[in-house]
């Protein structure tokens, strides 16, 4: 446990990710720019759905990096309540606009390929409904931790309700099996392994890794700017206090 | 592009479009800050205000 303290040292983390930026935002653009290349002039057009196929490269990892940014808040959120590390805190105030942007990509590119191939750009079937809630879940944790003033007491509360929206995570997971919904079954993360065709499922691995790459760039920078933002408050304060006690010696 | 694309072209174009504008501005808000957070620590820093020492007189 203290080599893991260590490592989440803010000094040792600012250190560690502007080696790490560079690399990172690198490969993203190195594999969005191969993935892309290969779905709009390789991968071929699907059987039924014809070109807004398209649509698949972009709406699927968006809707994975949604999942996976608030399963990555549930993690900092335990190690903001058990451990009360602050840098865990940190990592959960800069994760929630991606995976909120991440919903909202995921929830309009869906209503792009909805209108077409379902006749509607939105239905409240189960998997619909819960995406829209983690956008909403990902808005009121940003909102609420605008409304309190105190960090470490936003950092908590935010903690707290992170914890209680984690139970929407297995339910958008599973809302295709448990429900009967519009959306199709998993096709990707399943069992019985993918049941998209190679030509189809490369393209979409690359993409889906690039735009993680990405996500995990941007969450390193938001962290840096959170960390200053932190550093920043804090000599602010002592700077108060300081002219504070000038004035008060002044005076006297 | 559009004939390339068939009939649903647009629904294509579109959702390429919204995903580059919210990540673009995702993105572009992310450096932001984190350069003005950045000017905001060298401009304290260069006043000499620190934890312990205080500003330089």
């Amino acid at each position: 446990m203290a080599s893991l303290t260590e490592l989440a040292n803010p000094a040792r983390f600012m250190r560690l990710s502007n080696v790490l930026l560079p690399w990172l935002s690198g490969a993203a653009a190195v594999l969005l720019a191969v993935g892309f290349y290969l779905v709009w002039f390789v991968a071929p057009s699907d059987y039924q759905q014809g070109e807004t196929i398209k649509i698949m490269y972009i709406h699927v990892p968006a809707a994975w990096l949604a999942l996976m940014f608030y399963s990555m808040m549930t993690l900092s959120a335990l190690g903001v309540l058990v451990w009360r590390h602050p840098l865990a805190d940190v990592a959960q105030q800069a994760a929630a606009p991606i995976g909120a942007c991440f919903a909202l990509i995921c929830l309009l590119t869906g209503s792009f390929w909805g209108k077409p191939m379902w006749g509607t750009y939105w239905v409240w079937d189960a998997r619909l409904t819960s995406m829209l809630v983690l956008f909403l879940i990902y808005l009121g944790l940003i909102a609420l931790r605008r409304a309190i003033d105190e960090p470490s007491r936003a950092g908590r509360a935010v903690a707290i309700l992170t914890l209680v929206g984690c139970v929407n995570i297995p339910i958008i997971k599973f809302s295709v099996d448990w429900w009967s919904t519009l959306h199709q079954p998993a096709s990707v993360l399943r069992l019985g392994g993918p049941t998209i065709h190679p030509s189809m499922l490369w393209p979409l691995v690359i993409t889906a890794v690039g735009f993680t790459l990405l996500a995990l760039a941007l969450h390193c920078a938001a962290m840096q700017a959170e960390i200053l933002r932190r550093r920043v408050r804090t000599l602010t304060i002592f700077e108060a206090e300081r002219l504070d006690r000038l004035s008060l010696q002044a005076a006297q | 592009m559009t004939d390339l694309l068939g009939p649903h072209a647009g629904f294509i174009l579109a959702a390429y479009l919204a995903a580059a504008v919210i990540l673009g501005g995702l993105a572009t808000a992310i450096l932001l800050d984190r350069r003005a957070q950045r000017r905001a620590l060298a401009a304290l820093e260069e006043r000499g205000v620190g934890r312990r020492g205080g500003s330089a007189p």
